[in-house]
């Protein structure tokens, strides 16, 4: 079997991983691998790999660098992002953000953060997480057609929005 | 940090007083973080990285709950050292190869550390023996409001904690727990188990983390999902997960004995009699015969042989325990044979087991 990404050399290194029941494979020599960086005595997951393939083969990639979007911030390039699949600060996480949507959904249960919000992140950072929970729960409480809870939703969302705007919020720094 | 103490106190993971060794090894949650406004350890430079670290090591060795820890900065640790905490399972392995401007920080008993400018500029963690994975998750969280304090976090109301890589976006958690499952291996249960896994968003990996094989029947179970879930969700699903596992091993370890007594106890029996023959040992085959004597001492094959001295061979049969202990490094072949000393010594010295006869015993003697 030869290699997807160079087409040269005979495939070695065999990666299989299942994401949300769909089984991804990836056949790779080992000097596209490591040039994905993929340590092949390392750690990975097909994830990281893909990030490094995507459509484009190198040569093109070096003619449009360029042209390349890159991070305000950190000045990351898209072509080291895929490189290394690590991002180079958080401000990447908008520069990026259109690469970022389709890896979140492969490797993710949701595209929005449920979980802990650091206490000095104030109230405001933790209605509006609220408040972005509870309308993803109303819309699909709404494509479920439960109008009940739907309605305990809509009261949920008036309470917030409210305490947003009776609020004096600290500006954002 | 005296890494030389650490070779002398017993592995975290073993529990103090209980000699079964039992299914559930070890539970572990780690949180990832970074510094708002900071580049990722990976992409700053390391002056950017040195910069951080002398900004964080004051603020971590004065939290309460580290109880004055040990640290170290990886440019100054020999690389022997590194090897002992890897082993120890206080860095990982990309750790161990950072220099300057990495450290880690880590309490006297072991069951706290946090690695600094790894993957990301912070990462908490905290290990206990068994499965505790809901009281480990309630000390890292108690960790990381304690350090919050103090350091701005990078956070998106969106995406959560914002972490280097895109798989640990959102809680930035991962909760893993290391499992001995001989039974499963030894009945072909347990590649089902593996894919299983997979379909369900967890991913199994070998006794030393990613990249690392299954060796001595050891199998680390964790989430990969970071973001969409609480972090209460995420343990409590793994904990099910893990109890159900738990389960199968030891329906196995009963089919095994009914279905393949003769044949288990020639295992359990075989393992015995070259660990404490064997005049070469290589790492692997000292972790598979090791869990064939854990396996024997759940079952009651091997009676009276103390399961933490086994636990604690798994620790000293490693390479830089191993040299540590030997007080110099070592080629590959002469850790073969100080191993396979060490193993014969520790196992002789500890109460000689009776190898249990199946059924009325007919003695010679």
């Amino acid at each position: 079997m030869l290699c997807e990404r160079c087409s040269d050399n005979d495939a070695t290194v065999h990666l299989t991983q299942v994401i949300e029941g769909q089984v991804k494979k990836l056949h790779l020599c080992e000097e596209c691998a490591s040039e994905s960086g993929f340590d092949v005595e390392g750690p990975t997951s097909v994830t990281d790999i893909l990030l490094g393939l995507g459509g484009s083969t190198p040569q093109e990639e070096t003619a449009s660098v360029e042209f390349e979007r890159s991070c305000p911030k950190c000045h990351m390039r898209k072509s080291d992002f895929k490189k290394t699949g690590q991002f180079g600060c958080p401000a990447c996480y908008e520069t990026f953000e259109d690469e970022l949507q389709p890896l979140l959904k492969a490797m993710h249960r949701g595209e929005r953060h449920l979980g802990k919000v650091p206490a000095r992140e104030g109230l405001r950072v933790r209605v509006s997480a609220e408040l972005a929970a509870l309308k993803d729960a109303l819309g699909a409480a709404v494509t479920e057609e439960h109008y009940e809870e739907a309605a305990k939703l809509r009261d949920q969302i008036r309470d917030c929005e409210s305490k947003i705007s009776q609020e004096n919020w600290e500006a954002p720094s | 940090m005296n890494v030389d103490e650490l070779v002398r106190t017993p592995a975290w993971w073993i529990e103090e007083d209980s000699s079964e060794p039992g299914i559930v090894v070890s539970s572990r949650v780690r949180l990832a973080r970074n510094i708002r406004g900071a580049a990722y350890p990976g992409w700053a430079g390391e002056e950017e990285c040195e910069r951080i670290w002398k900004e964080l090591l004051p603020i971590l060795s004065d939290l309460e709950v580290l109880d004055s820890p040990l640290h170290a900065e990886m440019g100054e640790l020999e690389n022997i050292d590194k090897q002992i905490l890897f082993e120890r399972h206080l860095i990982s392995r990309e750790h161990a190869e950072k220099g300057k401007g990495s450290g880690v920080v880590a309490r006297g008993d072991e069951r706290l550390a946090i690695m600094v400018n790894e993957e990301d500029h912070l990462r908490l963690q905290s290990m206990r023996p068994g499965l505790a994975l809901d009281e480990v998750w309630k000390e890292i969280d108690d960790v990381d409001s304690a350090v919050e304090q103090q350091v701005r976090f990078a956070f998106g109301v969106k995406l959560g904690y914002l972490t280097a890589c895109p798989s640990n976006v959102g809680t930035g958690l991962r909760a893993s727990v290391m499992l001995h499952l001989p039974g499963l291996v030894l009945m072909n249960d347990m590649n089902p188990i593996i894919k299983g896994m997979g379909k369900i968003g967890l991913a199994v990996r070998g006794l030393w983390g990613e990249g690392t094989e299954a060796t001595g029947n050891m199998f680390q179970i964790s989430n990969q999902i970071t973001l969409g879930e609480r972090e209460k969700d995420i343990i409590l699903e793994l904990e099910q997960i893990v109890l159900e596992v738990v389960e199968h091993e030891k329906n196995a370890r009963i089919r095994l004995l009914q279905e393949r007594e003769m044949l288990t106890r020639d295992h359990v029996g075989r393992a015995y009699g070259i660990l404490t023959n064997a005049h070469i040992l290589t790492s692997k085959e000292a972790l598979d015969q090791l869990s064939g004597l854990r396996l024997g001492i759940d079952l009651n094959i091997l009676d009276s042989l103390d399961g933490r001295v086994v636990d604690e061979l798994l620790l000293l049969t490693q390479p830089g325990h191993l040299q540590k202990l030997e007080g110099r490094r070592l080629k590959p072949k002469e850790r073969d044979r100080a191993r396979a000393a060490q193993v014969r010594s520790r196992l002789l010295d500890a109460k000689k087991p009776a190898l249990r006869r199946r059924k009325s015993q007919t003695s010679h003697e």
